[in-house]
């Protein structure tokens, strides 16, 4: 009730706040992390295009690496379990989420999936989440790395149309590079200009999964980011039961 | 489109600050979006405009305000300017995002009777 006149009429209280809107979803996604950090698992969030060739990373990752048991998967998409059983048939421990309609995974997914997942002696968990350059950007799932695969056949200029992707990706996957004899219009080096207009500090690795070129720099990249954990891990002291 | 997630997530932060300040009728919310947030506005009307029926914002207008990006070196801050390599071009560190990823629930204007 207005209390100045008597006049009957509602009072209007403005409350000024600095809320996080997307706050629960960073809450469970920090949880997320926690938990993997806490059991020594590096979980990547590999984000791209549909078609970029995410999943054939991964395939490639599992035959270079000669031990694919220390690897999981929980591809996203929103229809098929294709590219978890693709996964599984390259000896890498898969979950696939399948999200209906929606465009990207969140943190609530991947805690729901990671519920019912085996992850004993797992060393690098990676979120394959769904194709799409937009969304997945958006959500904190719980990883300590954003990775972003790339393709050739994409285009030179397709980091400076999807900006938001890129500015937090620690590394950009350039995939498919066996390709460029046959794209003379595409040129490495205007895809790392592309890059360096919208990533302060890029990481890039050139690969092809056909051919093998890059997996082994990808392998040490990953290996100095769960050293990296275990050490920030070891400096705080967590321990997970 | 993750703008109907998005709505779904605001509706939820406002039901908070009602609770936080012991009930009302939410009359207006304002809300601040970075321009490389990757949330896009007029969508986000759109989707809130829809889906706030049936919720507490049923009767509150939404007010965005977009924050336009801004780039500038972590350690001198000089500012770079939006499309240009994102090193300073004084003393060649990597830039820094000063403001423009913002996804945030800013002020909530409550109806007590």
């Amino acid at each position: 009730m207005c209390q100045d006149c008597g006049c009957g009429d509602p009072e209007i209280v403005p409350v000024e706040v600095q809320h996080k809107i997307l706050e629960k979803n960073d809450r469970t996604a920090q949880h997320n992390r926690d938990h993997f950090v806490g059991d020594a698992i590096l979980c990547v969030n590999l984000m791209g295009s549909p078609g970029a060739g995410k999943t054939a990373v991964l395939e490639a990752t599992a035959r270079a690496a000669g031990n694919p048991r220390k690897f999981a998967a929980l591809p996203g998409d929103l229809a098929t379990d294709n590219d978890a059983e693709r996964l599984r048939a390259a000896g890498i421990r898969s979950r696939g989420i399948t999200t209906g309609q929606a465009c990207h995974l969140d943190a609530e997914l991947v805690h729901r999936a990671v519920h019912h997942f085996d992850l004993a002696d797992v060393e690098y968990l990676f979120v394959e989440n769904v194709g799409n350059l937009v969304c997945p950007a958006v959500y904190d799932v719980g990883q300590s790395a954003n990775v972003v695969a790339l393709s050739v056949t994409e285009g030179e200029d397709k980091p400076l149309k999807y900006p938001t992707m890129f500015q937090n990706a620690d590394l950009v996957l350039i995939t498919k590079v066996d390709l460029l004899p046959f794209l003379p219009h595409v040129r490495l080096s205007a895809i790392r200009d592309s890059l360096a207009r919208v990533m302060p500090d890029p990481r890039v690795i050139a690969m092809s999964a056909f051919s093998g070129v890059g997996i082994d720099e990808w392998l040490r990249w990953l290996d100095q980011r769960r050293t990296r954990i275990l050490t920030d891990r070891a400096l705080v002291g967590v321990h997970h039961g | 489109m993750h703008e109907y997630s998005i709505v779904q997530s605001l509706v939820d932060s406002v039901a908070g600050v009602v609770a936080e300040n012991g009930g009302g009728t939410v009359h207006h919310v304002s809300i601040e979006i970075g321009e490389l947030s990757g949330v896009d506005t007029d969508l986000l009307q759109t989707a809130y405009d829809t889906f706030r029926e049936g919720t507490l914002c049923e009767r509150a207008p939404l007010t965005i305000k977009r924050t336009p990006a801004r780039w500038e070196c972590r350690k001198c801050a000089a500012s770079i300017a939006r499309g240009a390599i994102l090193r300073c071009p004084v003393c060649d560190s990597p830039a820094r995002m000063v403001s423009g990823d913002e996804i945030m629930l800013r002020r909530v204007e409550l109806e007590v009777a």
